[in-house]
């Protein structure tokens, strides 16, 4: 697979919630070779704490070669990331592993939990290529209000029905994103398109299955070098023999590829 | 060289690397059979190093000669196939069978696996089993015979003369320092096989150690490795007295690593106007 590393230029960096950030930075081979669910591994220091570069759903592509992550902090490595300076370079590579695929014919729903609704930005952008926004349903889960308030705003001005659910009630119904999905009848075929937390996937796998929905996932795990050469990034095979690879057979699997452990 | 285990087998890195400018192309180890690894999780990041207990994951001899071979063809490098098994009798087959493939320049051993029918002790950190293991395999390949040793010995430079004896042709060192790490947060260990190998930038001094004391011991070329990330960290381990080294966790961080290092140190000699890089090795331990 064609990868790039590129040294791209921070255009933007906007501070989206109290922790939440978005660096939109210029890396035009990137841009224009990137799908919806594919990721970029970023350099996040010059030095070498942190070591290991990190994986980040692209979030968006734009005009003039632009990639953008959108990141909670976390560690160190989010934290060097979110005081980058406009103008600075950033060492990054990508594009990596295999994205979502859009369904045909299908309802599409895109089921976020937290930080997890970073790609589904570039794949609501995708679909709405050839599908109108009224085949789109984005249903975004978080801990509280503050996590997704803003960009749930942002689906809604793509034209986007949006539905939202908070753990402690402070914005829509208190509960889990998977709630959302339980609710809905729908007598077209469904194609869940889900990214956030492991047991919030795990859930999100079982409700379809329940409801006979397919379902794709985009998986996160721990991962050195994003380029199939570390092997650390294993989730364990549906039929339990041996492993996946999030960073070459994913990081977007079909639910049925994956054991839920 | 890039070292086994952190450059896949070439492939993973064609976009990305022009693998015809590297010294030699280790790949990643392989066993007779196909081994799945260690579960998750394998890794886990530490100040200026990484923890892997990946567990050997790899495709096996038989997959290796059919889908990894025919893309090294291709590749005007010297390439180096490194062995690992659990008995001495599986390091003897994959011995034989590389050695009629004539793309596969020299063997790198790898002794840091438990030898299965002697309770689970590693055959590196034995002298005698490391001698058996070495001997067995020079016996069937007829090329360079490279024998990777551990660091998580108390003298490596037994090991290192145990090895010489048995007809290794070089050394190279160190594979990773034995260690762990533990989440406060689920107040557990971060990897699943609760201990890993680190490698990085962290052990750097370790095993630049390692390497001068080996160089004191053996007559056979030393290989460097440890946590080389830069041209200025390969100039030492040759300065110690490694004829030639090798990049691991580096090809991580910046792909082009390797790549990079062998400029670098071009550049150096350049710069101090040393005439060939024979002089560089072994120049610190000369007063």
């Amino acid at each position: 697979m064609q990868a790039y590393k590129e040294l791209a230029e921070i255009i933007r960096r906007e501070q989206v919630a109290d922790d939440i950030y978005r660096l939109t930075v210029k890396a035009p081979d990137i841009a224009s070779a990137s799908m919806p669910g594919q990721f970029v591994m970023v350099r996040t220091v010059e030095g070498l704490d942190p070591l290991l570069r990190r994986p980040f759903s692209i979030h968006q592509v734009a005009e003039g070669g632009m990639v953008k992550i959108l990141f909670k902090v976390i560690g160190k490595g989010t934290k060097a990331l979110a005081n980058m300076e406009v103008g600075r370079k950033l060492d990054i590579l990508g594009p990596i592993g295999r994205g979502f695929t859009v369904a045909n014919d299908s309802l599409h729903f895109l089921v976020g939990g937290g930080i997890g609704i970073a790609p589904l930005f570039f794949l609501a952008r995708q679909i709405l290529q050839k599908s109108e926004p009224s085949s789109i349903r984005v249903l975004l889960g978080a801990r509280t209000r503050d996590e997704i308030f803003t960009l749930a705003g942002e689906f809604e001005s793509m034209g986007l029905a949006v539905e939202t659910i908070t753990e402690d009630g402070s914005l829509g119904k208190q509960g889990l994103v998977t709630e959302l999905m339980t609710d809905l009848q729908q007598e077209k075929p469904v194609m869940i398109y889900g990214c956030g937390p492991y047991p919030m996937l795990r859930a999100v796998a079982n409700t379809c299955r329940k409801k006979k929905w397919s379902c794709q996932v985009s998986l996160e795990t721990m991962m050195a070098c994003g380029l199939a050469a570390c092997l650390g990034c294993a989730v364990q095979r549906a039929d339990m023999n041996g492993y996946v690879h999030v960073c070459k057979d994913g990081p977007v699997f079909d639910m049925d590829d994956v054991a839920w452990l | 060289m890039t070292a086994s285990g952190t450059f896949g087998y070439g492939e993973e890195y064609d976009s990305l690397v022009n693998l015809h400018s590297l010294g030699a192309i280790i790949v990643k180890g392989i066993s007779l059979l196909p081994r799945q690894g260690n579960p998750p999780p394998r890794i886990a990041e530490t100040a200026c190093g990484m923890l892997n207990a990946i567990g050997l994951e790899n495709v096996g001899l038989e997959r290796f000669f059919t889908e990894k071979l025919p893309f090294l063809r291709g590749i005007d490098t010297p390439l180096i196939v490194n062995i690992l098994g659990d008995t001495v009798e599986e390091y003897q087959q994959l011995a034989k069978r590389l050695n009629d493939e004539e793309k596969v320049a020299a063997v790198e051993v790898n002794i840091s696996c438990p030898n299965v029918k002697h309770g689970g002790v590693a055959f590196g950190t034995d002298p005698d089993m490391a001698h058996a293991v070495t001997k067995a395999v020079c016996q069937n390949f007829s090329r360079p015979v490279i024998v990777k040793l551990s660091p998580n010995v108390t003298d490596i430079a037994l090991i290192a003369r145990s090895v010489e004896e048995a007809g290794a042709d070089a050394v190279s060192l160190v594979n990773t320092v034995l260690g762990m790490a533990i989440d406060i947060e689920s107040c557990r260990p971060k990897l699943a096989n609760i201990f890993g190998g680190l490698s990085g930038p962290a052990i750097k001094p370790i095993a630049l150690r390692m390497v001068w004391q080996v160089a004191g011991s053996v007559s056979i070329p030393i290989i460097g490795i440890g946590g080389i990330t830069t041209p200025g960290d390969a100039i030492e381990f040759l300065l110690a007295g490694a004829t030639a080294i090798q990049v691991g966790t580096a090809n991580f961080v910046n792909p082009q690593a390797t790549e990079e290092i062998i400029q670098g140190i071009g550049q150096y000699l350049e710069k101090k106007g040393i005439a060939s890089i024979q002089d560089l090795i072994g120049k610190a331990r000369r007063a």
